[in-house]
């Protein structure tokens, strides 16, 4: 199998190419810092497994699956496996590995790429293959923290604010963050409930206490509202 | 008892090739140093992101050196800059003093 790998991290580069040196079956092609180098190769070279490292600056492991448009077999390698989960959701995903990682299990996840088939020879758009969840207002989702997975109840959630690659979830009772983009939040959010009111802010309409100008009052947290959403906002709000 | 750093895992990765072993020990001593300076530098200039994303790629060496105890701490620290917390920041800052002596070692 002809394989790359990808990590900005020197140390880890050099641990797996160790590792692949080791099996026969495998030939390293390229090691890539930065996912982008690899895509620039990708578009050129053809290779049937790829070591992705998740956790990377700017353009991360999970962008650079987004972006494949004929992904081949990919082992995922990781310190959290919190982020490895979210992958899993795409079926050319072979395995992921935890670093440090050892030569057994190395060995064991090149075993399962070599019996792994893929779904398709033709190229496919990349989409993750959960179902799509109802977006009822009786509706919850699981979060996952820690290795944990924590069920939220929709209609307590009163704020979700994006943080980067992370996104904050204020409910009554706790607040939660959690690897994650709004879009992929808006998308289980009941559209009877929430409003996205501002690139960084979806609001749950039931909680706000009072608007004022381009800001509503939600608990005590003063939240902006684009221009372009106010007139959603003032549409959906119940006026005397 | 503080636990110390060690070649354990790397020598497993070696498997007797002082070549791999020797590779291996020119990254940590070049990365480690390279890396604790961006994390001390993003300290200082409390960019919380850039801490996070510098104590994750420092976990690595940790891991690497067999700093288990120390691992849990670091992942700890990790996810408190994820609230905008520096809880754990001192015990952070220890393991790296007790790596960097430990490279000035081998």
């Amino acid at each position: 199998m002809d394989c790359i790998i990808i990590d900005d991290e020197k140390m880890a580069r050099v641990v797996l190419k160790t590792l692949c040196n080791e099996i026969d079956s495998l030939h390293l092609v390229e090691e890539f810092p930065s996912a982008i180098q690899a895509m620039k190769f990708l578009n050129e070279t053809k290779v049937d497994l790829i070591f992705l490292d998740i956790h990377m600056p700017d353009f991360n492991g999970l962008d650079f699956i987004r972006s494949l448009k004929s992904p081949p077999k990919i082992i995922l390698t990781t310190s959290d496996p919190q982020f490895a989960i979210e992958a899993f959701e795409y079926d050319f995903i072979v395995d992921y590995l935890l670093k440090p990682i050892t030569a057994a299990r190395f060995q064991k996840a090149i075993q399962k790429a070599e019996k792994f088939e893929l779904a398709s020879a033709e190229p496919s758009p990349v989409v993750p293959t959960k179902t799509p969840v109802s977006k009822d207002i009786d509706n919850d989702f699981y979060i996952n923290i820690d290795r944990r997975l924590i069920k939220i109840d929709l209609p307590s959630i009163y704020l979700v604010e994006a943080k980067g690659d992370y996104i904050k979830i204020k409910t009554e009772e706790k607040e939660y963050t959690v690897h994650s983009t709004l879009k992929k939040i808006e998308e289980k959010l009941p559209d009877a409930l929430f409003l996205k009111v501002h690139r960084s802010y979806i609001i749950n309409l039931k909680k706000i206490i009072d608007i004022e100008d381009n800001s509503v009052l939600i608990k005590r947290d003063v939240i902006p509202v684009s221009r372009s959403k106010r007139p959603e906002l003032m549409k959906r709000l119940d006026l005397l | 008892m503080q636990e110390t750093p060690n070649l354990n895992y790397v020598n497993q990765l070696a498997r007797g090739d002082e070549a791999i072993k020797n590779e291996l020990i020119t990254v940590i001593k070049t990365e480690f140093p390279e890396e604790k300076e961006d994390y001390y530098k993003s300290v200082k200039e409390q960019e919380f992101k850039k801490i996070e994303e510098n104590v994750h790629r420092l976990k690595h060496k940790i891991s690497i050196l067999g700093l288990e105890k120390s691992y849990k701490i670091a992942n700890e620290f990790e996810h408190n800059l994820r609230e905008h917390s520096l809880k754990k920041q001192q015990d952070f800052e220890k393991i790296l003093i007790a790596i960097t002596n430990y490279i000035e070692t081998i």
